[in-house]
């Protein structure tokens, strides 16, 4: 019972009505303490440098946060594709890996800017709703901005000076400026004295950002993030897969009203925006909506013990 | 029969996909690209904080 509260994250019996913690939220604290564990580099404004940094993590963590321990998959892509050396193989097939086997659980689980975000639009502001005819369009710019500025801009545009910049990175990322940026500004004086119009670029990008948070569910996962946008591909194959049994379904759209992608649950449960924050099997009264690796074999299991 | 066996096939393309993203992997170790990822990851890079 108690287990069931905390993966639903549905309010207690506690009379003073507090809620628990719920397990998504357990799961992405945990991960961005495990992506960021190097917490003596915040003190000391020094990055880390041991070589678990040759691998990448499956979310947009900059590598230059003092705290990280991993790559950043997408600043990697740049700095590889920017090489115009080879093919990044490397850098490609660990995206491919985390896409195939997860698809977009690891935006609703794992991200720590996805978590920034849902805190952020926990503070009590009222709440807009983008209307359907801007909000579809709109969501297609994420994979502009991986084919523009994480694929063909850090290939083709050099710049004066012969160097192909990662483009996202140095223009957009907020999750780069937020763990990479300030924190670097706040324990390195010699950096404080080279910040210029690019920084204040990237925190006026980052503040815009950080307040539309407040007011629509996950903006920059919705419409600029490309690693969600690389991930999104791969939400209708990979392993991880979300379920709807439509025997049970009643159509009361409980899930739909809570998705907080404005996903259609009941028309295409594993749409490419569905982030399987699992908002939407804790809001079904009919438990008609599962997910699981072996999603699939599950509900053939309940069929089979039913009958 | 002819839906089941695209199904067959549907069902192929996870594993399909998480056999060449071992490939990918593997070729990438070989050509030694994690340490380019390293040597980008261990240095601050200046364009992803800003100055750069």
């Amino acid at each position: 019972m108690y287990r069931d509260r905390v993966r639903h994250g549905r309010k207690t019996g506690d009379p003073r009505g507090k809620r628990e913690i719920s397990f998504q939220r357990i799961v992405q604290l945990a991960s961005a303490a495990l992506f960021n564990g190097y917490v003596v580099g915040f003190a000391k404004g020094k990055i880390f440098t041991g070589k678990s940094k040759a691998f990448c993590v499956p979310v947009l963590n900059c590598y230059s946060c003092p705290g990280a321990l991993g790559a950043c998959p997408v600043g990697s892509l740049q700095t590889v594709l920017a090489g115009r050396s080879h093919f990044p193989f490397y850098v490609l097939g660990s995206l491919m890996l985390f896409g195939i086997v997860l698809g977009r659980l690891v935006c609703g689980f794992l991200c720590p800017f996805g978590l920034v975000q849902d805190l952020l639009h926990k503070i009590p502001v009222p709440k807009y709703k983008v209307p359907g005819k801007i909000d579809r369009p709109a969501r297609y710019l994420k994979y502009v901005v991986l084919l523009v500025l994480v694929v063909l801009l850090p290939i083709f545009a050099v710049t004066k000076g012969g160097v192909n910049p990662p483009y996202f990175c140095k223009y957009i990322c907020p999750a780069g400026t937020l763990g990479g940026g300030i924190p670097q500004m706040i324990a390195n004086p010699q950096l404080r004295k080279l910040a210029g119009f690019l920084f204040n670029w990237k925190v006026l990008v980052l503040a815009a950002i950080v307040i539309s948070s407040m007011f629509i569910n996950r903006p920059f996962c919705r419409y600029l993030c490309p690693l969600g946008a690389f991930y999104a591909v791969f939400n209708r194959f990979s392993f991880y897969q979300m379920h709807l049994d439509e025997s049970k379904c009643i159509g009361c759209k409980k899930c739909e009203r809570t998705c907080p992608m404005a996903v259609e649950v009941t028309k295409n449960i594993n749409s490419p925006e569905c982030i399987r924050c699992g908002k939407c099997k804790s809001a079904c009264p009919e438990g008609a909506i599962f997910s699981g690796l072996g999603g699939q074999r599950e509900q053939g299991k309940e069929v089979a013990d039913r009958v | 029969m002819e839906k089941s066996k695209i199904n067959g096939k549907r069902k192929m393309v996870p594993f399909v996909v998480f056999a060449l993203s071992l490939l990918f992997i593997g070729i990438g170790l070989v050509k030694q690209e994690h340490l380019e990822v390293l040597q980008k990851a261990v240095r601050i890079c200046l364009e992803c904080i800003g100055i750069g």
